[in-house]
Formats: structure tokens, C-alpha cells, sequence
């Protein structure tokens, strides 16, 4: 997995609360077997018309971010399906941050384990960050997950939480699988003990 | 005496493998349910690792997402290209790793929350995860079901674990009894509506109380189904005689003296007198009533005998969102629900495609014809399919002017040919109402299976209890 560090780039807002995984990629898009190339269809129906046209509204196809990098989100962002397709869609257009008030939980795990870093911030945070976002792209916010912060373009910092296991794989870009595995005795002696319990099983 | 524990803490406890310092566990999976959307990637993963799946004894793929559910799907050609490769994929995956199978041509094959407890895969007190976010629904066994991404689903494949750390406790208590008309599907809609759609971010909730109580196993499987859209990761309810009577014959439930062992488990599985919940809802039965969505989010929730809201009603950040969903929706705030005219009825999917639900509906139909454009049940299984079709209810469909389908996910996603056209309004049983959810700009009211059936035959959203 990419390692994820420290980051500086361009932030888009996206105010709108309850963005779901419907929107971040629609179904017609799940029929792939790869995780690659999906960010071409990343918001399709926001983005695109049906004729496959821009719609300049929408905020990532203005000129000043095109480029963007981190994505401030209103309230319970990613919520819906399961779809690893969505953090795989907005990894592939180049976004390796979300920073919110909140997150639907598989979605915030799917991104860990994609090398995006979900920002979960107080309200009044977000509100800040949402403004600088606005600027566009003059204005670049600062991610570093070591410390813990995001610097906005003022200057401003603001501390966020992040689970600790989580932060080394994504720092160390682990794979946690292989994690897991280093554990197979711990498995099996709890397999074996499970099933004398319950043999149905 | 240890202390009192929650039905999540004992299911939890009985399956940490090994816990970190820091409280990262590994949680044992005791079923692990595939589709083919969400695993191709996993299986991939698998194969370039080298590594095989660790349980396929307790391993279960089913094709749903993407078959259609019309006559002649055996053939790939009936299928888009994509949707063919993909359910290849599954065909060739559960073949080389040795997973347990249910193919399109099988009787036995549809939606995988249905083909669980069906097939006595699902039993209280497991662990069940799947790469599908309505694995919430097994959770009305009392077991503890979660909703993963692919990557996880590869993790489990390769080390039947999860790595987790623990929820907190919610319990949500539905008091008394429901008032004739109302059902499951108002209940879990209603405490959506209580709680918004993020409401259960982090929670595991247990749903209890008399009307939950009262519900038959479909019912409180369509009540944990959309523990999902209120955020929670997982719903759990308590086992008891229902559950046991429900489980006990299935193909792959315990049988003689291991079955009479399981139940004397079982019978553990409840919140102890005093267990600490983190946060408690109380909803009186008496006070549900039968609800529709008008919006574009599972909160937005309304009695039939409501009016379209105004943005205004709202505040902060749900402003625009509700102006966005009333724009994409096409409604007037100050319309009457119940005077919205209706396209097309959707009756399936794993929230309301059970033999309870095909019949609820049957008997709001029945004798009667269909005023909307179109109106389709699609069973969630082959097997809910044959017995509506003993049962006379496949008939009552048909006479009435519905299209009876074969068994899948159909129009709750629409990734296969069923799909709502642009602006086409559809009162549908599913779970999701999000914009472009069953088509792109297509329009959705979710409903309970006798609210469909009612708004098909009145051709306008409609209260159930008018017709009974
Ligand atoms: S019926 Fe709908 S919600 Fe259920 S598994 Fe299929 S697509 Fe998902």
C-alpha cells in the first residue's frame, strides 16, 4: 500500500451533507474486476451530463481544482454501500485526503486501507477549513499524519484523532494482511478452541 | 460475578482471537458471505499472493447484484458483457478456492442476505461478515453481522478474521404494539427518521422491546437490514423460540444432539438485567405509523399522512441537501404525500423480498388491478419464489398486472436491465433512495411490501390502511 506521510496540495469544498457512495461512484462502474481506473467516473453524475460533457458547476471541474488533493465534505460522508469502489475512485482521480465532521464507518475503513487518511474535525474546524477551501487553488492545506494536524492556508492548525494502528499502517504503508498473518498461532489455538465449544459452527 | 454484559459484549468476547495492547482485535469470522460486485478484486488479491482461503468450509458465494431476473438468464449472452464477467469471475473463484456455491442456474441461488438464513448458513451468536453493507440483516438472529469493504473481504478469505476494534453499545427499544398497517419496515424506517442517517456512526444497535418481540424472523431481518442507513455498522437482535424454530431443519443448521447443544447455547445470548448502553432510543409502537421518504436519504421520512417538506423546515448543512432533494425528486412542499402519482412499484430486494413480505402485498392486491405503469415483485431467493408460487401469491401478481420476476437484486441497484428512466417515480420496497440509485435521475419512495402494493394499485402513493 502507498505510504501516507505528509501531504500539501489543493483543497475542494464539498458542503453538501450525506454524500453517499452512490454519488462518490455509481453503480454502473462496479462492474469491473480491477481497482484501477476509476477516476475518470469519480461523481460521475454530479461531474458529467449524459452526453459525457463537463458540467462546470461542480467543483472539480473548475480550472483551480482540477488538481485537488484533499476534499473538505459536509456531515457523514461516504455513507451507503460497501463499495470499496469508492475510495478506489477518489485515490485514482489523485485525492489522498477527506476531512469531515464525520464518516460512515465502512467507508472510513476502506479508505485506510487505500492509503487515503479520512480527517474526522469539530464542526467549527471544518467550518474553517471549508472557507479556505473556497480560496481555491492559491490556498494549500497542510496534512501530516505524524503530528496529527491540518495547517490551513493561513496558518491555522487544527489536531485531529486518528486510531493508532491505523496511523502506522498508513504511515509504514502496511499491508495488513500480512500483519495478520504473523498472528496464525493466535488463530488457530482460538479455532480450535471454538470449535470444541461450538462444534456447529 | 462478572458483570453484566450486552448481547453484543458476549458475542464480541466469544470471538476476540487475539487482542493488541492498544485494543485492536482480531475478530474470528464464523461465516463469510460472497457476491460478485465486491470479491473479484479479493480473490485477485488471493492469486497473486499465493495464498488460498483459510475457511472454505465456511465460505458462501451467491451471484446477485447483476443477474437478470428474467427467463433465460443461464445464458451469459442475456447478460451485459461486464455483468457476464463478473459473474464468471464468481463461477471460476468459488471453483479454484472451494468455497460453498449457489449458481445462477441453482434453485437455491438469490440475494445472499436471503440465501443465508435460507439455507441455515446464518445462526445466532456467529460472526458474519460479507462485502455488502446489508450484512446488517443477518444480525436478526442474534448474530453479529457486518458490512466490509474488499480489501477486508480479502483479509477474511485469508485469515477468517477482522481486524476491529469494538463498538459502543446502542439500544433501541420499540415499546408495545404496532397499530394495524404498520410493519418492520416503518419501524427501522422510523427510527431512521429519529436518529438520521448518521446517527448510529460507531454503535452497535440491539433492537428490543414488545413490537420487536412481536415480529415474525422476515420482520426483524427488515428491521436490522437498515441498521445500515441509520449508520450503525450492525443491528442485533436477541434469539429466542422464534429464532430456534425458524433455524431449526435448514440445510446447514446443527442437527440431533448438536442442535439440542446449540440451543442450550443460544439461550445465553441475551443483554444481562443492568449491561451499560452507551446510548438508548425508545420509540412507542403505538406512535409509528406507516411512512413513506421523500427525499434522497433514508432520514427523510414522513407518515403517508404528511405534506412535502419545505428546505426551510430544516437547519445548517440539511438545508441544501433537502433543496437538492426536493429539486431532484420533483416535489412541491405542501403536497400531500399521498397525492403523488406513482410510475412504477418495485416489490423485492433483501429488505422486503421474503415470503412475509410477497404476502403482505399479495393481500393488498389481490382481486385488484394495477394502475401504474409498471409493477414488478422479484423474490429475494428461488426458494421464496416456488413457495409464492404454491401458495397461489405468484397468481395474484399476475392477475393484477405485475411482472413476477426471478430472484436477485434487480431494481434496488439497478446494475442489471432493471432500472428506473430518467424522472420515472418509483414506490419501492428497497432500502436506498439515493439519487440515481435504481436510475440515473430515476425517483424513490421507500415503502413497506402493503405500501407498494397499494400505491400500485391506486397509482399514487397511498395509505395501506385505506385498502385494508
Ligand atoms: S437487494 Fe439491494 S441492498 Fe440488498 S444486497 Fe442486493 S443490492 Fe444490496
Amino acid at each position: 500500500m502507498e505510504k501516507f506521510e505528509t501531504l500539501t496540495g489543493i483543497a475542494a469544498p464539498m458542503p453538501l451533507v450525506n454524500i453517499d457512495t452512490d454519488m462518490i461512484i455509481p453503480k454502473q462502474f462496479l462492474k469491473t474486476i480491477k481497482r484501477s481506473g476509476l477516476g475518470v467516473n469519480l461523481f460521475d453524475e454530479m461531474r458529467f451530463d449524459r452526453q459525457g460533457n463537463e458540467i462546470p458547476d461542480f467543483v472539480l471541474n473548475k480550472p483551480q481544482y482540477r488538481e485537488t488533493e484533499i476534499l473538505v465534505a459536509g456531515d457523514n460522508f461516504g455513507c451507503g454501500s460497501s463499495r470499496e469502489h469508492a475510495p478506489w475512485a477518489i485515490k485514482d482521480f489523485g485525492i489522498r485526503c477527506v476531512i469531515s465532521t464525520s464518516f460512515a464507518d465502512i467507508f472510513y475503513n476502506n479508505c485506510f486501507k487505500n492509503g487515503i487518511l479520512p480527517i474526522v474535525l469539530p464542526k467549527e474546524a471544518v467550518d474553517v477549513l471549508m472557507k479556505d477551501a473556497e480560496k481555491g487553488s492559491n490556498a494549500r492545506m497542510t496534512v501530516d499524519l505524524e503530528a496529527q494536524t491540518v495547517t490551513s492556508s493561513d496558518g491555522e492548525v487544527f489536531s485531529f484523532e486518528v486510531d493508532s494502528f491505523k496511523k502506522r499502517c498508513l504511515i509504514e504503508g502496511l499491508d495488513d494482511i500480512g500483519l495478520t498473518m504473523e498472528k496464525a498461532s493466535s488463530i488457530d489455538s482460538f479455532e480450535a478452541k471454538a470449535s470444541a465449544e461450538r462444534p456447529w459452527v | 460475578m462478572s458483570s453484566p454484559k450486552t448481547l453484543y459484549d458476549k458475542i464480541w468476547d466469544a470471538h476476540v482471537a487475539h487482542e493488541a495492547e492498544d485494543g485492536t482485535c482480531l475478530l474470528y469470522i464464523d461465516r463469510h458471505l460472497v457476491h460478485e460486485v465486491t470479491s473479484p478484486q479479493a480473490f485477485e488479491g488471493l492469486r497473486m499472493a499465493g495464498r488460498p482461503v483459510r475457511a472454505p468450509e465456511k465460505t458462501i458465494a451467491v451471484p446477485d447484484h447483476n443477474v437478470p431476473t428474467t427467463a433465460g438468464r443461464n445464458d451469459p449472452k442475456n447478460m451485459t458483457e461486464d455483468s457476464a464477467i463478473q459473474v464468471a469471475a464468481l463461477d471460476k473463484n468459488a471453483k479454484d478456492f472451494g468455497i460453498n456455491y449457489y449458481p445462477v442456474s441453482d434453485v437455491r441461488q438469490g440475494i445472499v442476505h436471503i440465501v443465508g438464513p435460507e439455507q441455515g448458513w446464518t445462526l445466532p451468536g456467529m460472526t458474519v461478515v460479507c462485502g455488502d453493507s446489508h450484512t446488517a440483516t443477518h444480525g436478526a438472529f442474534g448474530a453479529l453481522a457486518h458490512g466490509i469493504g474488499t480489501s477486508e473481504v480479502e483479509h477474511v478469505l485469508a485469515t477468517q478474521t477482522l481486524i476491529q476494534k469494538k463498538s459502543k453499545n446502542m439500544k433501541v427499544e420499540i415499546t408495545g404494539k404496532l397499530r394495524p398497517g404498520v410493519t418492520a419496515k416503518d419501524i427501522t424506517l422510523s427510527v431512521i427518521g429519529e436518529t438520521g442517517t448518521a446517527g448510529g456512526t460507531g454503535y452497535v444497535i440491539e433492537y428490543c422491546g414488545e413490537a420487536i418481540r412481536d415480529l415474525s424472523m422476515e420482520g426483524r431481518m427488515t428491521v436490522c437490514n437498515m441498521a445500515i442507513e441509520g449508520g450503525a455498522r450492525a443491528g442485533l437482535i436477541a434469539p429466542d423460540e422464534k429464532t430456534f424454530e425458524y433455524c431449526m431443519g435448514r440445510p446447514h443448521a446443527p442437527k440431533g444432539a448438536a442442535w439440542e447443544a446449540a440451543v442450550a447455547y443460544w439461550k445465553t445470548l441475551f443483554t444481562d438485567e443492568g449491561a451499560h448502553f452507551d446510548k438508548v432510543i425508545t420509540i412507542k409502537g403505538e406512535d409509528i405509523a406507516p411512512v413513506v421518504t421523500w427525499g434522497t436519504s433514508p432520514e427523510d421520512v414522513l407518515p403517508i399522512t404528511a405534506t412535502v417538506p419545505a428546505a426551510s423546515d430544516f437547519e445548517g448543512g440539511k438545508v441544501e441537501a433537502a433543496q437538492r432533494s426536493l429539486d431532484y425528486m420533483g416535489l412541491e412542499p405542501g403536497t400531500p404525500l399521498s397525492e403523488i402519482e406513482i410510475d412504477t412499484v418495485f416489490i423485492g430486494s433483501c429488505t422486503n423480498g421474503r415470503i412475509e413480505d410477497l404476502r403482505a402485498a399479495a393481500e393488498v392486491v389481490k382481486g385488484k388491478k394495477i394502475s401504474v405503469k409498471r409493477a414488478m415483485v422479484v423474490p429475494g431467493s428461488g426458494l421464496v419464489r416456488a413457495q409464492a408460487e404454491e401458495e397461489g401469491l405468484a397468481d395474484i401478481f399476475r392477475d393484477a398486472g405485475f411482472e413476477w420476476r426471478l430472484a436477485g437484486c434487480s431494481m434496488c441497484l439497478a446494475m442489471n436491465p432493471d432500472q428506473l428512466s430518467e424522472g420515472e417515480r418509483c414506490a419501492s420496497t428497497s432500502n436506498r433512495n439515493f439519487e440515481g440509485r435504481q436510475g440515473y435521475k430515476g425517483r424513490t419512495h421507500l415503502v413497506s411490501p402493503g405500501m407498494a402494493a397499494a400505491a400500485a394499485v391506486t397509482g399514487k402513493l397511498t395509505d395501506v390502511r385505506e385498502l385494508m
